[in-house]
């Protein structure tokens, strides 16, 4: 199953970004979204969740996002913010049960605990989240979204996290722990959309990825075809060149600066 | 290793679970509300003694005229009015600073209660002039509706002027609310000014903000749309606390913002208007009584708007039960002693949350 958004425009102003985006991303793998600063993932990314209005249609698991209603598109897609805020001193525990469904009634009540362990906040529930460090409250956000689509795939098909730098607050070993959440969500049949900004973690752990520039999909596929020496520097405006790690097949890159190169 | 040493610091002692503790606040605010009303109906400044009555009443005895008269027509009307006015200022304070994501969002500081008084203040004064017809169908209703109507529109405007793009500024609310209560005062002033003689009788009557003017007209008025509010607050719960989050996080995760939004503003519009329209303005109760349930229970709506009416109605009987027996047998106005035991409080939570509430 997939998501397919056709033609995505989204007024800012009086210019338009993005400008004129089709993406495809199917459930099962994860799609990454990668590009400099400005270039309109985070957008992009509000556009495809229904929190920015946009012209165009989006389409998750065959249900129009203009069109179904808020508690349906819910139960099947949860979205982590690039920015999150909190009003009041919640608890972290208080927080990830917002994830649940309907207050929670009717389900596990282990799984805000079990969240937490898996993002590493274990006995961070009683803790007050304005009191977290920036990672830990960015990971907590996670154990939320999370708990609202815990299983990958649901009775009515697979569930979609949409994510916008789920790491880019987090440490490395942190990174690499959130990045293999996501890509086991995604192993297990569910959906991941993430907006990336480390291109290593991108080709280590994406199976397509999205660049953007400007507005638009400059280039789009599996990692490996995509990232290139040219659509990169070209992308970033600076000079990049990829290389292949030792152990596999993956790309991996280190940034050359272009008095170096 | 680094996260080894970050899980090993416990901050504070866990509040694991204050989920309960509310649950439980719920029925020790209605026992604590209990005990009160029965306090209020034993004491005034008439020699009637409660128990007197109560006896008479088990003992199959007559009452006594007088007895009757106090009780049923003086303290009971005054008792529930006490409960109904004081249950809406603290579920409208409590559901805006929901709405506002804000502890300091109270419509008494940010200027829906100034609107509202506006309202009412239209209503006694142009009411001559609005036609026959409307007046005697609305009748007793023309003040609480109008009041409504006043606080209605300016939460909508205070919303609109302080929120951008799901964001609220706290500095542009409080300026805005300063702005609103002006020019809510400014009219108010000018209206005063036209009326006649006998309108400013009901004028100063009503601007007391006191509960003594309590009859069971005024109750049968202000019960419903009070009474309504309340029950809205069982369905605002859940939602307010995703908005805690921000509008974008809310929407995701399935609450439909822009009907809680409505919702939370109606609640708020029907309580303040109800209130005010019956008492005047009494100040502080909707900061105070959500602050100090937030501190003992936490910030949880489902269970902290429930608390509040509860809480809110017992501390309101308490202030009316002061300002009757602190220069007795005379009335001090309830709002004088709501500001004396609340405005303290309020600068402390000031001092103590200078982090949270920072401009
Ligand atoms: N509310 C807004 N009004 C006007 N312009 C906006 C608004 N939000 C974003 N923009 C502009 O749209 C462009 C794309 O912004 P967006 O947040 O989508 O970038 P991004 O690719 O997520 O960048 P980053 O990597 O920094 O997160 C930027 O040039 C930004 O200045
Ligand atoms: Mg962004």
């Amino acid at each position: 199953m997939t998501l397919t958004a056709r033609d995505i425009r989204v007024s800012l102003g009086r210019k338009q970004v993005p400008h004129g985006v089709d993406l495809n991303a199917e459930a099962g793998s994860v799609t990454a979204i990668v590009g400099p600063n400005g270039s309109g993932k985070t957008t992009l990314l509000r556009a495809i969740t229904d929190e920015v209005p946009c012209l165009g249609q989006v389409m998750v698991e065959g249900l129009d996002i203009a069109t179904a209603p808020g508690w349906q598109l819910a139960a099947r897609r949860a979205v982590l913010p690039q920015m999150a805020t909190l009003a009041f001193p919640f608890t972290v525990l208080e927080v990830v049960r917002m994830g649940l469904m309907s207050g929670g009634h009717g389900q596990d009540p282990s799984l805000p605990s079990r969240a937490l362990a898996e993002v590493g906040l274990a006995g961070y529930e009683g803790r007050f989240f304005q009191e977290l460090s920036g990672g830990e409250q960015q990971r907590a956000h996670l154990a939320r979204v999370l708990v609202q689509v815990w299983a990958p795939v649901g009775q009515d098909g697979p569930r979609w996290l949409f994510l916008d730098e789920p790491v880019a607050a987090l440490d490395i070993a942190h990174q690499l722990e959130v990045m293999d959440i996501v890509t086991r969500y995604a192993r297990a049949g569910g959906g991941v959309i993430a907006v990336m900004h480390d291109l290593n973690l991108t080709a280590l752990h994406a199976d397509h990825v999205a660049i953007m520039s400007a507005g638009r999909i400059a280039a789009a596929g599996p990692p490996d075809l995509v990232m290139t020496d040219a659509t990169l520097s070209k992308v970033y405006g600076c000079k990049l060149r990829v290389g292949v790690a030792p152990e596999g097949p993956r790309p991996f890159l280190l940034p050359h600066c272009a008095a170096l190169a | 290793m680094a996260r080894a040493e970050i899980g090993a610091i416990p901050a504070m002692p866990p509040i694991v679970d204050r989920h309960r503790t509310a649950r439980r606040a719920h029925v020790w605010l209605a026992g604590l509300l209990v005990v009160v009303c029965i306090c209020s109906l034993a004491t005034g400044a008439s020699g009637t003694s409660l128990w007197r009555v109560l006896t008479a009443l088990l003992a199959g005895d007559p009452v006594s005229v007088t007895d009757r008269v106090v009780m049923l027509d003086i303290r009971l009307p005054r008792l529930v009015m006490g409960v109904l006015v004081g249950a809406s200022l603290a579920v409208s304070g409590a559901v805006m600073q929901g709405l506002f994501r804000n502890p300091l969002a109270d419509p008494g500081l940010v200027g829906v209660s100034a609107g509202a008084g506006l309202g009412a203040i239209m209503a006694i004064v142009l009411g001559a002039f609005l036609p026959s017809a409307l007046i005697t169908l609305v009748g007793n209703w023309t003040v609480p509706v109008a009041a409504f109507l006043g606080g209605w529109l300016s939460t909508i405007i205070l919303y609109r002027v302080s929120t951008r793009a799901g964001r609220t500024s706290v500095a542009t609310m409080l300026l805005a609310g300063i702005a609103l209560g002006a020019l809510a005062g400014a009219v108010s002033g000018i209206l005063v000014y036209m009326a006649d003689d006998r309108q400013l009788r009901d004028l100063t009557f009503w601007g007391l903000g006191s509960l003594a003017g309590a009859t069971w007209s005024k109750v049968l008025v202000a019960g419903p749309m009070i009474g309504l509010s309340i029950l809205a607050t069982l369905y605002l719960g859940r939602g307010l606390n995703g908005l805690a989050m921000g509008e974008a996080t809310a929407h995701h995760i399935g609450i439909n913002v822009q009907r809680l939004k409505n919702g939370a503003i109606m609640t708020v519009a029907l309580a303040t208007g109800a209130a005010v329209a019956v008492s005047g303005g009494i100040g502080f109760v909707g900061i105070v009584v959500p602050h100090l349930l937030r501190l003992a229970t936490g910030p949880d709506h489902e269970t902290l708007l429930l608390n509040s009416a509860l809480l809110g109605a017992s501390l309101l009987l308490i202030a009316d039960l002061v300002s009757r027996v602190i220069i007795a047998p005379a009335d001090l106005p309830i709002g004088i002693v709501t500001a004396v035991l609340g405005a303290p409080v309020f600068l402390w939570i000031l001092l103590r949350r200078r982090g949270l509430v920072d401009l």
